[in-house]
C-alpha cells in the first residue's frame, strides 16, 4: 500500500466513530466571514499602527505621490531604487528628476545584483487598519517577490480606497489574486525578532526599513 | 426574615475538610444557619473523587461518584466550601459514569451536578447576600484558587464577600492567579516543582503584610501554609468561611 | 569551550554542521528527575521568568483589544474540528489543488519516510546544503541529522535556531526556541561559533541585541544567496485553493521561500483550513497569541509555482508520524487543533520554572504533554510522566486560541497511562494498591469514618503539634514535607463534631 493509501486508510479507521460523512454538516462554524471591524477612522488607525511597528508613514495628496517618494527615499538614505515594471511613470520621473539611479528587474537581476540596489518602490494590494498590515500579490506594481525582500529599504505607496478595516475584509479583497494563483505578501512593519530575551530588534533578514506613503484619492482632493 | 429562611442546605463538607480541616464546615454551618438555612449533613457522603479520577484512577473514583449521587440526589441544595471539589463534581462526574457504562447513573449525576454549589455561589447567586455580618479585623490577601476561578468559575464571589466583612483590610496579592503548585498528587509527584511553586506563592503573600492568606480551598492553603510555616514567617493560611463565620459579637464576647 | 565539535563523536567523518547534544529525547529520563538541573539554575529560571512574564503580558494586551476574541476561539475551535473530523476529504482536496497548481505532494508515514524524501529531493538537486526555515516539524522528525548523515548541511535561519544549532543545544521553546539563553550567552555562542560554519561574528560583538541580530544578519546573507534548496514547514495548508501559509517574523522564511530555486514543505496532515477566508480566523487568532502582535511582520502565502516568481520546483511532504493515533482517541484528538502558539507554555507555572528542556520532546509544556504521549505512545518513562507534568491550574484552557481542554486531556493521559501500566506490569503497583484502597474507602461514608480513626490516633500521639516537619519516610510523606510542613490532624473530625451538636440537640 502507498504512504498515500495507508495514511487516507489510517484516518478513515481513526474518524469511524463520526457518523455524518458531510463536514459542513457534521461541524457547523458560526462565524461571519468578511465583516468590517468597528475601528473608528480606518485611515488613523491604519497611520497609528503602522508608526506602532516603527515603521514610516506619511499621507499625501494624489499629486504630492512622487514628492513623497523622493523625500521618503532621501530620509532612508537610498541613492539607487528598484523599480517594478508596472509602477506609474510619474513616481519614475519624480525619481528621476530627484537624481535617484532607477533599476528595472530587465533583464532579470540576479540575487546579488539585488543585494546591491538601496531600496525598493512599489505599490500595493490592500492594506489592513486594525493590524498595520500591507497585503502585495506582486502584481506588476509590486514586482516579483524577491524585490521587495532583498533590497535593505522598501518604500510602499498605499491608496487610501485600498485600506480596509481588518483582515477579514482583506481577506476576501485578496480573493481573486489567490484563485489566480498569485503569490501573497502580508507586510507588517519592517523585518523584526525578539528571539533574544524577547527584546524586540527592527530589521533582520526582511527590508529593515518600511516607509508607507498613503496616498488620497484624487476625487478628495 | 432571613435570606435562607425555608431553605434546607445539604452540606458538603469534603472528605479533607471533614478529616483535617474541620472548622471550615464548621464556619460554613456557623455562616448558613446565621442566614436562616436549615443545615443537614448527610452522614454517607464522603469525597469527589478527584484525587483519583486527577491521578488516571477513573475505575477508582466511580464509586466516589455513585456514593454523591446517593447521598445528595434528594437535596435541592448541596454546598460545598471548596471551589476544587466543587468544580470536581461538576466537571467531572457525568464523564466518570460515563467511563462506567452507566447511563442511569450518567443522567442523574448531571441532575445533582446543577443543584451542586461552591459555598460561594450559594451565598452570592441563592441568598443574593454580600455583607453575611461578619467582623475580621485583619489584614488579609486573597488568593483566587485556580480551581475556583477556573473550573468552578466562582468568579469574583469571595471578593465580594470579603469586601462586605466590618473591619477587614485586603491587600493585593501579586501574580494572584499564579498557580500555588498544589495539584493534588502533583504536590508528591513533581514535588521540586511544586514546592517552587508554593515558595514564590507564599513570598509574594508574605511581601504583602497580611497577616491571613485567605482562599476558598484548604488544599491549596495547606501547600502555603505548609511553606509558610517552615520558613516561620509568621503567615497563617485561612479559609474564607472561618473569616465570615467571625461576628463583632463574637469577637467582643 | 576548546572542544572541536566538528569531529565529535567516535565516528571521525567530519560535521558539515555544529553537532547536536548527544542521546535522544525518548531516552530522556522521566520529568520529574529530568527537572532538577533546571531548578537549580538559577539563570535559566532568571530568564524563564522574564521571558514568559514579558510574553504573556503582551498575550493578554493583543487578545483583548479584539472585541469578538471568544467569538474568535469558538471559530478556530470549530474550523479545525470540521478538518480533523474529516482529514481524509481535505487531504485528498488539498492534494488535488497543490497538484494543479504544480507542488509536487508527497506522503509520509513517518519521520523517517519524511526524512528519506527530503534527503532524496536534495540529493537529485546536486546540493551539499540546504537553508532552513525554523519548523517544528522537522525538529520532530530530526531531518537535519538525517540530511548531515546523507552529506548535506542543514542551516537554520531563524535567529533563536541559530543560536541553537550553534550552540549545539536543543530548542526549548517552540516559538523562541532559544529563550533558555540571555545575551551573553548568546554573544558568547556567537564569538565561539560563527567563524567555524562561515561569516565570523565582529570580534568586538557586544551583548546588545540589535547588534547580535545584524551579525546574524550578515552570517546567513551569503546562505541565502547562494542556496539552491530550502526547507520549511507550514503554519496551514488551504484545502481549497492548494495555497501554503508561513507565518514568521525575520524574513528568513521569505528568503527562503523566495531565493532558491527548490523549496521542500514538510507539513503535519493536521494543518489544513477548509477554504481561503479561513485565513481571517487563523491569521487574527495566531499572531496575537503567539508574539502577542496585532500582526506578525511577514506572513507569505503561496498557491503553487509562479513563473519568473520563487521557486520552480515546489514539494509539500504530508506527515502522519503518530497523528492519526491522536485522532483515533475521541478526547485526545481535540489536541490536533493545535496551531503551535505556545500561549499555553508562556502562562504555565511549571514551564516557567523548568524551561523546555525536561519534557524529552520538541513539544515542550502543557500541549507538549498533551501531544508527545499521543503522538509517541506511553511505553516509555519520560513519555508516561509527561501528562503528569502539570498542576492542572487550567491556566493554559483559558489562553489556548483554538480552545483546546488541555487539563482534560491531561486527566485522560494520565488515565490512559494507568490503564497501560496495569495492562503491562505483572504486579499492581504500590500506587495502584494504594488508590484501589481510597476508591474503596470512598465508596461508603461508615469506611471514611473508620479510617478517620486512624488520623487521630496519630494526632492523639503528638497532642501538642500542630504541624509535622520533615519526614523521612520515602516517597509521598518526605516529597510532601522537604520543604512543607504538615497541619496535624485534629483531634475531632467533622463528623464527630456533628453527632456531639445533634446530640445536645
Amino acid at each position: 500500500m502507498s504512504a498515500r493509501e495507508e495514511i487516507l486508510e489510517r484516518i478513515r479507521r481513526a474518524t469511524a466513530d463520526i457518523r455524518e460523512k458531510d463536514p459542513v454538516r457534521d461541524v457547523p462554524v458560526d462565524w461571519a466571514y468578511g465583516r468590517p471591524t468597528p475601528v473608528g477612522d480606518v485611515l488613523d488607525t491604519f497611520v497609528e499602527n503602522i508608526e506602532d511597528y516603527k515603521a514610516r508613514i506619511v499621507r499625501t495628496g494624489a499629486d504630492g505621490t512622487g514628492r513623497a517618494i523622493v523625500e521618503a527615499l532621501t530620509e532612508l538614505g537610498a541613492k539607487s531604487v528598484l523599480v517594478p515594471s508596472g509602477v506609474q511613470d510619474t513616481w519614475v520621473a519624480a525619481l528621476e528628476a530627484g537624481g535617484f539611479t532607477v533599476v528595472r528587474d530587465e533583464p532579470v537581476l540576479s540575487h546579488a545584483e539585488l543585494n546591491e540596489v538601496d531600496a525598493v518602490l512599489t505599490g500595493a494590494r490592500v492594506a489592513a487598519a486594525e493590524t498595520g498590515t500591507i497585503c502585495l500579490d506582486h502584481d506588476d506594481d509590486q514586482g516579483r517577490r524577491a524585490l521587495t525582500l532583498v533590497p535593505d529599504r522598501h518604500v510602499c505607496v498605499v491608496r487610501e480606497d485600498q485600506v480596509v478595516s481588518d483582515i477579514p475584509e482583506a481577506v476576501a479583497r485578496l480573493r481573486p489574486a489567490v484563485e489566480a494563483r498569485r503569490p501573497i505578501t502580508w507586510i507588517s512593519g519592517g523585518s523584526a525578532t525578539s528571539d533574544i530575551e524577547l527584546a524586540r530588534v527592527e530589521g533582520v533578514h526582511g527590508p529593515r526599513n518600511l516607509f508607507v506613503v498613503l496616498e488620497a484619492q484624487p476625487s478628495s482632493r | 426574615m432571613k435570606p435562607g429562611d425555608g431553605k434546607t442546605v445539604a452540606l458538603f463538607a469534603t472528605c479533607i475538610n471533614d478529616t483535617m480541616f474541620p472548622t471550615t464546615p464548621q464556619a460554613v454551618v456557623t455562616v448558613l444557619e446565621r442566614l436562616g438555612c436549615k443545615v443537614v449533613f448527610p452522614k454517607s457522603q464522603t469525597c469527589c473523587g478527584q484525587m483519583l479520577t486527577n491521578t488516571g484512577y477513573y475505575d477508582e473514583a466511580v464509586p466516589s461518584v455513585r456514593n454523591y449521587v446517593r447521598t445528595f440526589e434528594d437535596y435541592d441544595y448541596i454546598v460545598g466550601p471548596s471551589g476544587s471539589c466543587i468544580g470536581a463534581v461538576r466537571h467531572q462526574h457525568p464523564m466518570l459514569a460515563e467511563h462506567a457504562g452507566d447511563k442511569a447513573l450518567k443522567s442523574v449525576s448531571e441532575e445533582v451536578v446543577k443543584r451542586t454549589y461552591d459555598f460561594s455561589e450559594f451565598l452570592v447567586d441563592v441568598l443574593d447576600v454580600t455583607d453575611v455580618g461578619a467582623y475580621f479585623p485583619h489584614r488579609v490577601t486573597f488568593h483566587p484558587t485556580c480551581h475556583s476561578l477556573r473550573v468552578a468559575k466562582v468568579g469574583d464571589r469571595p471578593m465580594q464577600l470579603l469586601r462586605a466583612v466590618k473591619g477587614i483590610t485586603i491587600l493585593d496579592l501579586p501574580d494572584a492567579e499564579q498557580c500555588c503548585g498544589f495539584g493534588g498528587t502533583f504536590s508528591v509527584k513533581n514535588s521540586e516543582v511544586s514546592v517552587a511553586m508554593a515558595t514564590d506563592k507564599a513570598r509574594n503573600a508574605v511581601s504583602t503584610g497580611a497577616e491571613y492568606v485567605v482562599a476558598g480551598d484548604n488544599a491549596c492553603l495547606m501547600n502555603i501554609g505548609g511553606v509558610l510555616h517552615r520558613g516561620n514567617t509568621g503567615v497563617k493560611p485561612i479559609h474564607l468561611a472561618e473569616i465570615l463565620a467571625q461576628t463583632e459579637e463574637a469577637a467582643i464576647a | 569551550m576548546s572542544i572541536d565539535h566538528r569531529t565529535e563523536g567516535s565516528v571521525a567523518k567530519p560535521r558539515l554542521t555544529p553537532a547536536p547534544p548527544t542521546g535522544s529525547y525518548l531516552g530522556m529520563p522521566a520529568f520529574p528527575k529530568g527537572v532538577k538541573k533546571e531548578l537549580e539554575n538559577q539563570q535559566l529560571r532568571r530568564n524563564l521568568r522574564h521571558a514568559t512574564t514579558t510574553i504573556r503580558g503582551k498575550r493578554a494586551l493583543r487578545a483583548a483589544e479584539v472585541h469578538d476574541w471568544e467569538e474568535l476561539r469558538v471559530a478556530g475551535e470549530q474550523i479545525k474540528n470540521r478538518v480533523g473530523r474529516h482529514l481524509d476529504h481535505y487531504l485528498v482536496q488539498a492534494e488535488e489543488a497543490m497538484t494543479r497548481a504544480g507542488i509536487t505532494v508527497h506522503w509520509a508515514r513517518d519521520a523517517e519516510e519524511a526524512n528519506r524524501i527530503v534527503v532524496e529531493i536534495a540529493k537529485s538537486k546536486g546540493t551539499d546544503e540546504v537553508v532552513k526555515i525554523k519548523s517544528m516539524v522537522t525538529q520532530e522528525t530530526e531531518l537535519n541529522e538525517a540530511l548531515e548523515e546523507a552529506g548535506i548541511a542543514a542551516w537554520e535561519t531563524d535567529l533563536a535556531e541559530l543560536i541553537v544549532q550553534l550552540g549545539h543545544d536543543r530548542p526549548s521553546h517552540i516559538l523562541v526556541p532559544a529563550i533558555h539563553r540571555n545575551r551573553s550567552e548568546v554573544r558568547e555562542i556567537f564569538l565561539e561559533e560563527m567563524g567555524n560554519w562561515g561569516t565570523p561574528a565582529p570580534p568586538d560583538i557586544s551583548d546588545d541585541p540589535p547588534e547580535l541580530a545584524a551579525a546574524a544578519r550578515t552570517h546567513l546573507r551569503e546562505k541565502f544567496l547562494r542556496a539552491k534548496v530550502a526547507i520549511s514547514g507550514g503554519n496551514f495548508i488551504v484545502a481549497e485553493t492548494g495555497s501554503v501559509v508561513i507565518v514568521e517574523s525575520e524574513g528568513n522564511g521569505r528568503m527562503c521561500l523566495t531565493l532558491p530555486e527548490t523549496l521542500i514543505s514538510v507539513v503535519g496532515i493536521e494543518k489544513l483550513l477548509p477554504t481561503f477566508e479561513d485565513l481571517e480566523v487563523f491569521l487574527r487568532l495566531l499572531p496575537r497569541s503567539s508574539t502577542g502582535e496585532r500582526m506578525n511582520p511577514y506572513t507569505s502565502i503561496w498557491t503553487g509555482v509562479t513563473e519568473g516568481d520563487g521557486p520552480q520546483d515546489l514539494h509539500v511532504v504530508l506527515l502522519d508520524n503518530g497523528r492519526t493515533n491522536v485522532l483515533a482517541d475521541p478526547v485526545g484528538r481535540e489536541a490536533l487543533r493545535c496551531i503551535r502558539c505556545s500561549a499555553c507554555m508562556n502562562v504555565c507555572p511549571v514551564y516557567e520554572r523548568v524551561g523546555g528542556h525536561a519534557y524529552g520532546s520538541v513539544y515542550p509544556g502543557p500541549i507538549g504533554s498533551i501531544l508527545t504521549p499521543q503522538l509517541r505512545g506511553v511505553a516509555s518513562p519520560i513519555d508516561q510522566s509527561l501528562p503528569f507534568a502539570s498542576s492542572l491550574c487550567g491556566a493554559c484552557n483559558d489562553v489556548c486560541p483554538v480552545r483546546i481542554p488541555i487539563s482534560d486531556i491531561l486527566v485522560h493521559m494520565r488515565h490512559k497511562v494507568v490503564e497501560y501500566k496495569r495492562k503491562t506490569h505483572k504486579l499492581p503497583t504500590g500506587e495502584s494498591l494504594l488508590f484501589k484502597g481510597i476508591g474503596w474507602m470512598m465508596g461508603k461514608g461508615q469506611r471514611l469514618a473508620g479510617a478517620q480513626v486512624a488520623t487521630q490516633a496519630a494526632a492523639r500521639l503528638m497532642k501538642r503539634r500542630k504541624y509535622i516537619g520533615p519526614l523521612p519516610i520515602p516517597g509521598y510523606p518526605s516529597a510532601w514535607t522537604n520543604a512543607r510542613d504538615l497541619p496535624m490532624p485534629p483531634a475531632q473530625t467533622f463528623r464527630e463534631w456533628w453527632d456531639a451538636r445533634e446530640e445536645q440537640r
